[in-house]
C-alpha cells in the first residue's frame, strides 16, 4: 500500500447475487429487531444511527447464542463437579471415547459458527458500504485533538485537549466521514454510534453515518496516542438539514474572518500539522 | 517396546551427581532441565509478582476518576510495562520455559532436553532480557510507552524518543531468542528422544500441546524478531519501513506484530491447556475423554492460528474483513472441543478436589466467559462497536486471568514432583477462592465499562464520573487476586519441606509420577513398560485399561490400541 496511491478504505467489492440468502437471514434479525423491546439488551444499547440499530440486534443476537451455550457448559461442569465428585476409592469406568458424541460437538459448533458469520455478513455489508452522498467532512487526528473540515463550504472546526472540538452533522442523510491522521495512529470512536474507526497516518478511511435523531454524542480517541491521549475528545451534534444548513453559512464567516487575522495566530499552525496525503 | 522394569537401580555415586560444582556455581554452569526449569519458574513468577504489582497502581490509579497517584507519563509506562512484564516475561517463559522443560522430558521419558546447553542459552537470554526491559524505569524518560502493542509510528524515535523504548526492544529480542531456541529444543526433544514404546499416540496431551506450541514459536517469533530490529532501524539508522514521510506504511507494523501476536495467544494458552487436561484426568481418575479429538483439535488451533492475525486491525480499515471473520469464528470450534473433552473426562469420575483440581475447574469457568466474549470480537461489526474499549481489555484477562489459575494448578500439582514436597492445601484451597472470586469481580465490571464506552489506556476520566462505580469493583477484585499472590508466597514458606510428598501423591498417570521426587539427574531408574498414553496408570492399574470407543471392552493389550 503506497501513501501515494492511496484507494478508499471503505472494504471490499461483493457481488450483488445474494438476494435470496440475504433475505433468508434477515428474516430472523427483523423478527429480533419487532421483539427489540422484549429481547434483553445485554449491555449494549441501540444507538443514534442506522447502523449502530443493527449492531445492536447482531449484539443481541450473538448474546442470546452466547447465553445458551454458556448456560449449557456451565451446567455441564457443575453436574459433574456436583454428582461425580470422589466418594470412594473405586475406579470409575475408564471410558475414553464416544465418536458420536465427539461428531456432535464438532459439528453442531461448525454450523452455529457459520450461522453467526453470515448475520455478521449481512450487518457488516451494510455497515461499510460506502452509498454516495454530498455530505462529506473529512476528520483529521492529531495529538491530541481533532480537526473538522466541511469541503466546499470552508468551514473548519479545530480542538485539543481543553476545548473538545464539536462534529455538527445533519440527521436522516449519509454523511460520508473522510478520516485521516496526522501523526500517529488514533481512534475515531462515538460510542452512540456503536462504532469506532482508525485513523491512521497515510491512509484515507472512508465510512458513511447516518443519524436517526438529533442530539449531542460524546466522542473519544480510543488508541494510545502519546502522553495525552486521556483528555482526546470531540461531540458530534446532530443537527436538523435546515439548522445544517444555518450553521454552515455562519461558520464560514467566522471562519473566513478567522483566515483573515491567521497570520498572527502563530499557535495553531505550530499545534496541528498541515494535513499530509490525501487521495 | 522395551521392559526395564527390574533392572536395580544404578548404584549410590551415581555418574555426574557425585563430583561436579555445587551451590551457586552449580546452579550458574548447570544444563539439567530441572534445574533450568526451576529458574525458569522462579525468574517467571517473581516477573508475575512484578507485573502485577505494576496492575495494583493502575487500579489504584483508576479508582476515581481524577487519581492523582500517577501522573499521565507514568501511568503510560506503567500499563506499558505490566502488558509487555505479563506477556513477554512470565505468561510466555512459564508456559514453555518453566514447567514444560521440567516435565516434558520425563513425560517422554527421556534424560533431559535434547541439546541442554541451548536450554542453559535459552534460561539466560530471558533472564538478560527480563533485567533489560525492566531496567528501562531507571533510564531518562522512563521506561517504554507505548503499550504493549508497540504500535507504529508512537514507537518511532520522533514520536518516543527515550531510550526506555531501545531498551525495551532490545529486552525483547533478548527474550525472543531465547523463546525460538527454547522451541527448537522442544521439537527435537519430543522428536527425538522419547523412550521406546513411547510413540506420538502416547504422548501425553501436555507434551502434545507443547510441541504445537513450539512449531508456533518457530513460525511466529523470528516474525516478531524481524519486526523489531526494522523497528530499531527506523529509530536509529535512517530507514523509514514505518514512516509515511520516507515512503513507509505504519501498519505494517500492526501486520507483522499481530503476525506474531496472535499464534502467541495460543503459544500462551496451549501449555496451560495441557496442563488443566492432566490435572482433571487424574483428579477425575479418568483417561482423558477424546484423547485423539484433543490432539487434533490441538492442532487445528495451531494452524488457524496463523491466518487470524488481522482480526485485531478490523478498525484499521486496511484488512480483508469477511476472511479475518470466519477463521476467527472457527477457532472456536475445536477450542469448543477442548472443553467438552474436558467436561467428558470429568463426568462420571470419581472428582478430588484437590487445589490443583479447583484451579483447573476455575480455568474451565474463566476460560469460557473468555472464549465467549472473544467470539463477539471475531464479528467485524461488533469489534468496531468494542474495539479498544475496556470490553476488549475484560476479554483478554478473562482468557489470561484462566491462564494463571491453570498456571497455578500446575504448580500445585508439579511441585511436589519437582521440589519433593507438597504445598499446604487447606492455604491452596483459600488462594484459590480468592483468586477465582477476585478475577470475575474484577474483569466482569470491565465488560460493562466497555459497552458504556469507556476506552483502554486512560489514566483518568473526569467528564465520566458514572464510570467510577464499576472501575471500584474492578479495583476490588485486582485487590483479591493480590491476596491470592500473597498466600502463595506465605503457603511456599510456610509448607517449606514439611509435607513430603512421595513419588506419586495423586495416582498420576504419566511417567512422571513412576520417578522419584525430585526425579533423579538423569530422570529414571527404570521405566515401565509403554503401551498406552498412561504408563504410570496401566502399571499401577493393570485391570482398568481405558476402554475401546465407549464400547466397555479393555483393550486386550498396547498392540491392539
Amino acid at each position: 500500500m503506497e501513501p501515494s496511491a492511496l484507494p478508499p478504505q471503505g472494504g471490499p467489492e461483493r457481488p450483488r447475487r445474494r438476494g435470496r440468502l440475504r433475505t433468508l437471514l434477515i428474516l430472523p434479525l427483523a423478527a429480533l429487531a419487532l421483539a427489540g423491546c422484549t429481547v434483553p439488551r445485554f449491555g449494549a444499547s441501540p444507538g443514534a444511527t442506522t447502523s449502530s440499530k443493527s449492531v445492536f440486534h447482531l449484539w443481541q443476537g450473538f448474546s442470546i447464542g452466547a447465553a445458551i451455550i454458556g448456560t449449557l457448559v456451565v451446567v455441564l461442569i457443575a453436574w459433574s463437579v456436583l454428582f461425580h465428585r470422589r466418594r470412594s476409592e473405586a475406579i470409575p469406568r475408564q471410558t475414553q471415547y464416544h465418536i458420536p458424541l465427539e461428531l456432535t460437538y464438532t459439528i453442531v459448533p461448525i454450523l452455529i459458527v457459520l450461522g453467526l458469520f453470515a448475520a455478521t455478513m449481512v450487518v457488516e455489508n451494510r455497515e461499510v458500504a460506502n452509498p454516495k452522498t454530498n455530505v462529506v467532512i473529512d476528520v483529521n487526528a492529531f495529538q491530541w485533538g481533532w480537526k473538522f473540515t466541511y469541503p466546499g463550504h470552508n468551514v473548519v472546526v479545530v480542538g485539543q485537549t481543553t476545548q473538545d472540538p464539536t462534529m455538527v452533522m445533519p440527521v436522516d442523510q449519509n454523511v460520508r466521514i473522510d478520516l485521516t491522521s496526522s501523526d500517529v495512529v488514533h481512534g475515531f470512536y462515538v460510542h452512540a454510534f456503536n462504532f469506532s474507526r482508525y485513523a491512521l497516518p497515510g491512509v484515507l478511511n472512508q465510512f458513511t453515518l447516518r443519524a436517526t435523531s438529533t442530539g449531542l454524542f460524546n466522542g473519544q480517541c480510543t488508541q494510545l496516542c502519546g502522553l495525552y491521549h486521556s483528555l482526546m475528545f470531540f461531540r458530534v451534534r446532530v443537527v436538523s438539514a435546515g439548522q445544517y444548513q444555518s450553521w454552515l453559512a455562519s461558520q464560514a464567516n467566522a471562519t473566513a474572518a478567522q483566515a483573515a487575522q491567521s497570520a498572527t495566530s502563530q499557535q495553531i499552525s505550530s499545534i496541528v500539522p498541515t494535513k499530509q496525503t490525501k487521495g | 517396546m522395551t521392559d526395564v522394569l527390574e533392572r536395580p537401580a544404578p548404584a549410590e555415586g551415581h555418574g555426574h551427581e557425585a563430583h561436579g560444582p555445587t551451590g551457586i556455581l552449580k546452579w550458574l554452569t548447570t544444563t539439567d532441565h530441572k534445574v533450568i526449569g526451576l529458574s525458569y519458574t522462579v525468574t517467571a513468577v517473581v516477573m508475575m509478582v512484578i507485573g502485577g504489582a505494576f496492575a495494583e497502581i493502575i487500579r489504584a490509579q483508576l479508582a476515581s476518576p481524577n487519581g492523582t497517584l500517577v501522573s499521565l507519563a507514568q501511568y503510560n509506562e506503567l500499563f506499558t510495562m505490566h502488558g509487555s512484564v505479563m506477556i513477554y516475561l512470565f505468561a510466555g517463559p512459564f508456559a514453555f520455559g518453566a514447567l514444560a522443560n521440567i516435565i516434558v522430558p520425563i513425560q517422554i521419558g527421556a534424560p533431559d532436553m535434547a541439546f541442554p546447553r541451548l536450554n542453559a542459552l535459552s534460561y539466560w537470554l530471558y533472564l538478560t532480557g527480563s533485567i533489560t526491559m525492566l531496567s528501562g524505569f531507571f533510564v531518562a524518560g522512563g521506561a517504554a510507552n507505548f503499550g504493549w502493542v508497540a504500535y507504529a509510528p508512537l514507537s518511532s524515535s520522533v514520536a518516543t524518543p527515550g531510550s526506555g523504548a531501545d531498551l525495551w526492544i532490545g529486552g525483547l529480542l533478548l527474550t525472543g531468542f531465547s523463546a525460538i531456541f527454547t522451541g527448537v529444543n522442544l521439537c527435537a526433544t519430543v522428536f527425538y528422544l522419547r523412550a521406546p514404546g513411547m510413540t506420538m499416540f502416547r504422548m501425553p496431551i501436555f507434551t502434545w500441546n507443547l510441541l504445537v506450541t513450539a512449531i508456533l514459536i518457530l513460525l511466529a517469533f523470528p516474525v516478531l524478531t524481524a519486526g523489531l530490529i526494522m523497528l530499531y532501524a527506523d529509530r536509529h539508522f535512517g530507514t523509514h519501513i514505518f514512516s509515511v514521510a520516507g515512503g513507509g506504511v505504519p501498519v505494517l507494523w500492526q501486520n507483522i506484530f499481530w503476525f506474531w501476536g496472535h499464534p502467541e495467544v495460543y503459544i500462551l494458552a496451549l501449555p496451560f491447556f495441557g496442563m488443566v487436561t492432566e490435572i482433571i484426568a487424574v483428579f477425575s481418575r479418568k483417561p482423558v475423554f477424546g484423547y485423539k479429538g484433543m490432539i487434533f483439535a490441538t492442532l487445528t488451533i495451531g494452524a488457524l492460528s496463523l491466518g487470524v492475525w488481522a482480526h485485531h486491525m478490523f478498525t484499521t480499515g486496511t484488512v480483508l474483513l469477511p476472511f479475518f471473520s470466519i477463521m476467527s469464528l472457527l477457532i472456536a470450534v475445536p477450542t469448543g472441543i477442548k472443553m467438552f473433552n474436558w467436561i467428558g473426562t470429568m463426568w462420571r469420575g470419581q472428582i478430588w478436589f484437590s487445589t490443583a483440581m479447583l484451579m483447573a475447574i476455575g480455568f474451565l469457568i474463566t476460560f469460557l466467559v473468555g472464549g465467549i466474549t472473544g467470539i463477539y470480537l471475531a464479528s467485524p461489526p461488533l469489534d468496531f462497536f468494542t474495539h479498544d474499549t475496556y470490553f476488549v481489555v475484560a476479554h483478554f484477562h478473562s482468557v489470561v486471568m484462566a491462564l494463571v489459575l491453570g498456571a497455578m494448578g500446575g504448580l500445585y500439582y508439579w511441585g511436589p514432583k519437582i521440589t519433593g514436597y507438597m504445598l499446604n492445601e487447606r492455604i491452596g484451597k483459600a488462594q484459590f477462592w480468592f483468586l477465582f472470586i477476585g478475577t470475575q469481580v474484577f474483569t466482569l465490571p470491565m465488560y460493562l465499562l466497555g459497552l458504556r464506552g469507556m476506552p483502554r489506556r486512560m489514566a483518568i476520566y473526569p467528564q465520566h464520573p458514572s464510570w467510577q462505580y464499576l472501575n471500584d469493583w474492578a479495583t476490588v477484585g485486582a485487590i483479591m487476586i493480590g491476596v491470592s499472590t500473597i498466600l502463595f508466597i506465605v503457603n511456599i514458606v510456610y509448607s517449606w519441606k514439611r509435607y513430603p510428598a512421595g513419588d506419586n501423591p495423586w495416582d498420576g498417570h504419566t511417567l512422571e509420577w513412576f520417578t522419584t521426587s525430585p526425579p533423579p539427574h538423569h530422570n529414571f531408574y527404570r521405566l515401565p513398560p509403554i503401551r498406552s498414553e498412561r504408563p504410570t496408570w496401566d502399571y499401577n492399574h493393570p485391570e482398568h485399561r481405558a476402554l475401546e470407543h465407549g464400547h466397555g471392552t479393555p483393550a486386550a493389550d498396547g498392540s491392539a490400541r
